[in-house]
């Protein structure tokens, strides 16, 4: 059949129940983008006769002489559509796997000033930003700013990337081409906990097309942990690529390689397994109780598992002063047992590996990983490799929020590559991201709280039981993080601990934006409310009397901690009076008419550490080119977060030169000797230093170069005219202009070093342009970091509500976050980390719930199951800053990506409480609970 | 996403190539066809190059044909009816800054026919065909015609999905919150539905559907249409949804309609798995209306919304609609 494809006539053979989507993609039209597969997401809209589509969807027998636009049909970088244009000025992308979607679809709305936008933007979803931007982008609102020469810390500048996304020229995981690439298809455990007795798979290789069965005969026998950090020591060696004995639904049994997905699914169904089931335990507190089935019991103490004969993963148990008499004796006790849901990260760009050797038979690895160094050394330790015979890469990665750290698909990719010799793909489906990928921890913690009447906190119990799933993965960390920045926040002369993460046979769970802290701050701050409430104080007032300063030690339990934790800054007193003052004033949304609605106001807090503990490595490369653009070579992947627009702007300021003269080559384990990744918040703060640092060196070899090929030849009397030094042989005109704003320094008697200019280094009169200073030979400076001593970071959240008693209905009137991230680099940028955190926050407050059958079975398996906020359920969240300088972070700056989560549930849960008198203990607290929080007691129902 | 099991799908062009063989179904708009693997299917039968009229006015009855588009029906109700629909009005383009997005979401207690309180010639109807449109003003009641756009919009997929989305696949397809199931019901339409053996049989669209994802039709059998007395049109009409999130797929959907006669019909779905209908003489009292909901014995439980919430919103909902169609305070 024969179509049109953004005006050109293509011709396609699709096979009967292809749909639109592949047969865009296999004519490499890659700009079209699998989130979902499903018809929920809209990340693979295309117009369709001028009718926008889920091409997912769309039966491909019908397309014959149909016309179809995608989001590169739309326009060129060179000539943008407006809406694309729109969508870069306003900033209303952030990963920008869903950006393609989103235009195609707002290229269709109408001119109108009505248009209800929330209703016909409801099956595109975004992960990352909140959908204030997105709708600043369909209103033609502009929040970017070209910056000025050496001027770009601390402007909204754009994202490198933005063009090329709005375009749908970014290419991610998956988006280029592959000649003979094979596929791989998973056989999961139908059971939650069994031994693999046996397993035939000659029919399955009999299958035409397929080209490898691998199972757990085929598996190295190094046990490994999915999650990944520095130190491989923090992570339980509990995993094998391939194992004999399945603890969840869903576990790899199977393993097959062929020529296309359909021909490796048909095989999987092929393959003839026998079980021997084992009793399973998916409750964590009975898998703790004597008796319980044990999911590791034959590990030992090389896999670093607390104690593998009562299932816990890991555990602390610890007390400072004495808790039960400081209770005792307290004027104020309040206590509760909190319970929080699995939530699933939702990245719009699924987790997908592909692997190949290269010519010189290098293993080589494209993954949407967060973290590509760590994730080539664990595969050396896995395989017995060298790490020169690997490099893994990735190309923009389409959402992270920790689900990319964890190494899921990249083990069987590089076990199917140096089986098969070819290359080879493995792309999680939608339905994998729920049912295997890990989510967040669930956990139940319960707090008890003592006070004095005048609201000084004398005791603080916390108790927490983590499900940490089959395997540990981050059950580790997450655990011993969640109770650390949370409760060390406040000072408290007795405090009590006891947390233990427990291994079920639930699907594993993972690391998760904040890392633990947003389900015990919910605890927390509910309980801290609950005291407030009890003293008849103000609770912006009890946590003023509260909180840690400057001097005080950060402590959970154990005064004696040494710790590389500091305050290079704080800002958390102005936060707290931001939040206060932007709830006081007053609101123009109306409570709803209704006798049933009742209005009430809410507020948390949270702490963290600008990164994680025990150390987090960058090293970066800063070279100067022949052009005068700037290379630099950074590890940090880009998802979003923002982190590589920072990067752009600080090294832009310390060369003195503008963002779009900084080239990035970045995440490549070739390209840089070293990065831990991009997690714990560390794209700034670490790769950003390590950044600066490198400009700072190259600056100084610029000038040392400049001065040497000067020196002959000063005072240069064949340049008297200093503004036509500015402008080097060839320069166009905005270069030369660009050069222009340091002019005030200059002093023509100078016989200093000099300084750097948009093209290279004036000194005196003379300017020597950047192709005469690497003429003599290459300029490029190195810069580290090794991520210690480290600073603390707060947010406020406050939040107005209505909640109708009738229904269980929240509507939020009034969201406000203040946030102290230092100095601000990005302001957009910023607010779009902090918007963005609390549309997540408030899904998991709300909304979202990874649902189990109570026999380890996930029964939310699609979007439509599972509710990500769309743009009609969120509030526009007034943002605000605290004015502080970092002593430690770049320019004064901390990082801000995960802690915005961290505040938010607890805030709205603390706002609910007020309006309705009854306070939400478990998430989420959908109108159905919090219906029935209500109508328990009443006699009607 | 792709049907890997699929070993063929053709295209219908008459009711002779309407016979199917075992594994194949009738495919429609596709959009949940397409949207899980259909490990049971082998073959699928393109109906949407058969023809059919998407809207024909009869003598007694509105037919529309199996597979009229969401977007096609929508449009039967005038625009200016339109506003009463879930979603409207918010975020609209101008609100930028302040609170532009999402503030003023009404949440699943949607206004009702009843409520807006307009009675609006439909003239400017946007039917592709314009004399449907203005025949249709004249055989309607004009209060009506909101309940085409609130189907419509109970819909959990957007526009994007409308444009295939049908009327005969979302009944055929029988999910319990299935809102083309509830327009049918609540209107006393009857299906048209094509027998394999060349006949037809008709079938109330309120009992076709015996469960979530279950409904009546044998293999092969095809839906043709649905056809709906103008009678239940010229009713006065009202109708309440709500769900777990503004947009959300329905949690309950409650429709009350009283005749001429003042035979008041409440119609429940989505919260329970199959359409329950319940008649009285005339508007009942609260006491009556309110026993009879709260005595339904099985109610839908999904992440959509637990039973015992569904319960309570579907008694909650259908007072509002008694008050609303003029019973007793």
């Amino acid at each position: 059949m024969k179509f049109q494809l953004n005006g050109e006539s293509v011709e396609a053979h699709p096979k009967p129940g292809e749909v639109l989507r592949t047969v865009l993609r296999d004519l490499h039209q890659f700009d079209v983008k699998m989130g979902c597969d499903a018809g929920d997401c809209g990340a693979c809209t295309v117009l369709l006769n001028g009718n926008a589509v889920h091409s997912c969807l769309y039966p491909a027998h019908r397309l014959d002489g149909a016309e179809v636009t995608t989001v590169a049909g739309l326009g060129t970088a060179e000539h943008p559509h407006p809406v694309q244009q729109s969508f870069v000025d306003a900033a209303g992308y952030q990963c920008g796997f869903c950006t393609a979607g989103l235009i195609v679809t707002a290229s269709t709305l109408p001119e109108s000033a009505d248009v209800d936008t929330p209703r016909l933007l409801k099956n595109n979803l975004c992960r990352c930003t909140g959908y204030r931007s997105i709708h600043d982008a369909i209103c033609g609102v502009s929040n970017t700013e070209i910056a000025p020469v050496g001027d770009a810390a601390g402007r909204s500048v754009a994202a490198p990337a933005g063009m090329r996304i709005a375009t749908g020229q970014e290419p991610y995981t998956l988006d280029f081409r592959t000649t003979g690439l094979l596929h791989l298809a998973v056989l999961g455990s139908p059971h939650a906990h069994a031994r693999i007795r046996s397993i035939d798979t000659t029919a399955a290789e009999a299958i035409a097309g397929v080209r490898a069965v691998l199972t757990h005969f085929d598996s190295p026998a190094t046990l490994f942990s999915t999650g990944r950090h520095e130190d491989r020591t923090d992570d339980p060696d509990d995993t094998l690529v391939l194992d004999a004995v399945l603890r969840f639904r869903g576990q790899r049994v199977a393993a097959i390689v062929a020529d296309s997905i359909a021909i490796a699914r048909r095989a999987r169904d092929a393959i003839v397994v026998e079980y021997e089931l084992i009793p399973a335990v998916f409750d964590p507190d009975a898998a703790r109780s004597p008796g319980a089935p044990l999911v590791h019991p034959n590990k030992g103490a090389e896999s670093r598992i607390a104690a593998p004969e009562r299932n816990v993963l890991a555990q602390l148990h610890g007390e400072m002063g004495d808790v039960a008499a400081a209770l005792a004796v307290a004027d104020a006790v309040v206590t509760g047992t909190w319970q929080t849901q699995r939530i699933n990260h939702a990245a719009l760009e699924t987790h997908s590996t592909r692997g190949w050797l290269d010519a010189a038979g290098r293993l080589v690895l494209r993954t949407s990983s967060q973290v590509p160094f760590l994730v080539r050394d664990e595969l050396c330790h896995i395989f017995g490799l060298a790490p020169e015979t690997v490099r893994v890469f990735t190309a923009r990665v389409g959402g992270g929020f920790g689900g990319k750290q964890e190494l899921l698909t990249e083990d069987l990719v590089t076990l199917a590559v140096l089986k098969t010799g070819k290359a080879v793909q493995y792309e999680f489906t939608r339905e994998d991201e729920f049912t295997i990928a890990p989510p967040r921890h669930p956990m139940r913690i319960t707090v008890t709280l003592g006070a004095l009447s005048d609201g000084t906190l004398t005791a603080m119990h916390v108790d927490e039981l983590s499900d940490t799933g089959a395997y540990g993965n981050h059950g580790i960390g997450v655990m011993f993080h969640s109770v650390n920045e949370s409760i060390s926040v406040y000072r408290c002369a007795n405090k009590r601990v006891d947390a233990e993460a427990v291994y079920t046979n639930n699907l594993p769970s993972g690391a998760f934006r904040g890392y633990g802290l947003g389900q015990v701050i919910f605890a927390i701050e509910s309980a801290m409310d609950d005291l407030a409430r009890t003293l008849d104080i103000d609770p912006f007032e009890l946590r003023r009397k509260n909180v840690i300063v400057p001097g005080d030690p950060m402590i959970t339990t154990d005064a004696e901690e040494t710790s590389d934790l500091l305050y290079g800054s704080y800002g958390l007193d102005q936060c707290l009076d931001l939040a206060q003052s932007a709830l006081a004033r007053p609101f123009s949304t109306p409570v709803p008419a209704e006798p049933s609605w009742a209005e009430g106001t809410g507020m948390a807090l949270a702490m963290i550490a600008t990164l994680p503990p025990r150390g987090h490595f960058a090293d970066t490369t800063v070279e100067l080119l022949a052009s005068g653009d700037y290379e630099i070579s950074v590890g940090t992947a880009d998802f979003g977060s923002g982190s590589t627009t920072v990067h752009t702007q600080l090294v832009a300021t310390r060369l003195n030169t503008t963002v779009d003269r900084i080239k990035v080559r970045q995440s490549d384990t070739d390209v840089t000797r070293y990065d831990t990744g991009a997690f714990g918040s560390a794209g700034v703060v670490v790769a950003g230093k390590a950044l600066y640092a490198a400009a700072g060196k190259l600056a100084g070899a610029m000038l040392a170069r400049a001065a040497e090929l000067t020196a002959a030849s000063l005072p240069d009397e064949s340049l008297p005219d200093a503004s036509l030094a500015d402008a080097p042989p060839g320069a166009s005109l905005p270069d030369a202009l660009a050069g222009t704003p340091s002019a005030p320094d200059f002093d023509p008697a100078s016989t200093d070093a000099g300084h750097l200019v948009a093209h290279g280094v004036r000194r005196g009169t003379r300017v020597t342009t950047a192709a005469e200073l690497v003429a003599s030979g290459a300029l490029i400076a190195d810069g580290s970091h090794n991520g210690t001593p480290r600073s603390v970071a707060f947010n406020v959240h406050a939040f107005r509500v209505a909640v109708d008693r009738a229904t269980g209905e929240v509507q939020i009137l009034q969201s406000i976050q203040a946030a102290d991230a230092g100095t601000v680099l990005n302001p957009e940028q910023l607010r779009g980390q902090i918007e963005g955190g609390t549309a997540q926050a408030i899904g998991t407050a709300l909304f979202e719930e990874l649902i189990l059958d109570g026999e380890g079975r996930v029964t939310t398996t699609t979007f439509r199951n599972y509710h990500v906020p769309q743009m009609a359920d969120l509030p526009v969240t007034e943002v605000f800053f605290a004015e502080t300088h970092d002593a430690l972070g770049p320019l004064g700056a901390k990082s801000m990506s995960e802690a915005p989560y961290n505040p938010v549930a607890a805030a709205l849960a603390n706002a609910i409480r007020d309006a309705i008198g009854v306070r939400p203990f478990e998430l989420p607290m959908s109108r159905d609970r919090l219906w029935r929080m209500l109508a328990k007691g009443t006699t009607d129902v | 996403m792709d049907l890997y099991e699929l070993d063929v799908i053709r295209t219908a062009h008459s009711r002779t190539d309407l016979r199917f063989a075992p594994g194949e179904v009738p495919l429609s708009g596709g959009t949940w066809l397409f949207s899980e693997a259909q490990p049971d299917i082998r073959g699928m039968v393109d109906l949407t190059a058969l023809g059919w009229e998407p809207i024909t006015l009869g003598e007694t009855t509105l037919g529309i044909a199996g597979t009229c588009t969401f977007a096609e029906l929508a449009e039967l109700t005038p625009p200016e009816l339109r506003a009463a629909a879930p979603g409207s009005p918010f975020g609209h383009r101008g609100a930028v800054g302040g609170r532009a997005v999402g503030d003023q979401v009404a949440g699943g207690c949607v206004t009702g026919a009843g409520a807006t309180g307009e009675s609006t010639p439909s003239g400017n109807s946007t039917l592709g065909d314009p004399s449907i449109g203005r025949v249709l003003s004249a055989a309607i009641a004009p209060e009506a015609h909101p309940l085409f756009w609130q189907c419509a919009t109970a819909l959990l997929g957007s526009e994007k999905i409308w444009r295939f989305a049908t009327v005969g696949g979302n009944i055929a397809l029988s999910l319990a919150a299935a809102p083309m199931t509830a327009l049918g019901a609540a209107l006393d339409a009857e299906a048209l539905i094509w027998t394999p053996d060349g006949g037809e049989r008709r079938h109330p669209v309120a009992s076709l559907v015996t469960g979530n994802h279950q409904n009546s039709l044998a293999h092969g059998e095809v839906l043709r249409s649905i056809e709906i007395p103008l009678s239940a049109l010229t009713a006065r009409s009202g109708f309440r949804r709500i769900a777990l999130s503004p947009l959300g797929r329905s949690g309950t959907v409650v429709i009350a309609r009283v005749d001429d006669s003042g035979e008041a019909v409440f119609t429940i779905t989505a919260g329970t798995p199959r359409p329950r209908q319940f008649r009285f003489d005339e508007v009942p009292s609260a006491r009556a209306l309110r026993n009879t909901v709260l005595g339904i014995d099985e109610w839908f439980s999904d992440p959509h919304g637990a039973p015992d919430w569904r319960r309570a919103m579907s008694a909650l909902l259908a007072e509002q609609l008694r008050i609303e169609l003029g019973g007793a305070a």
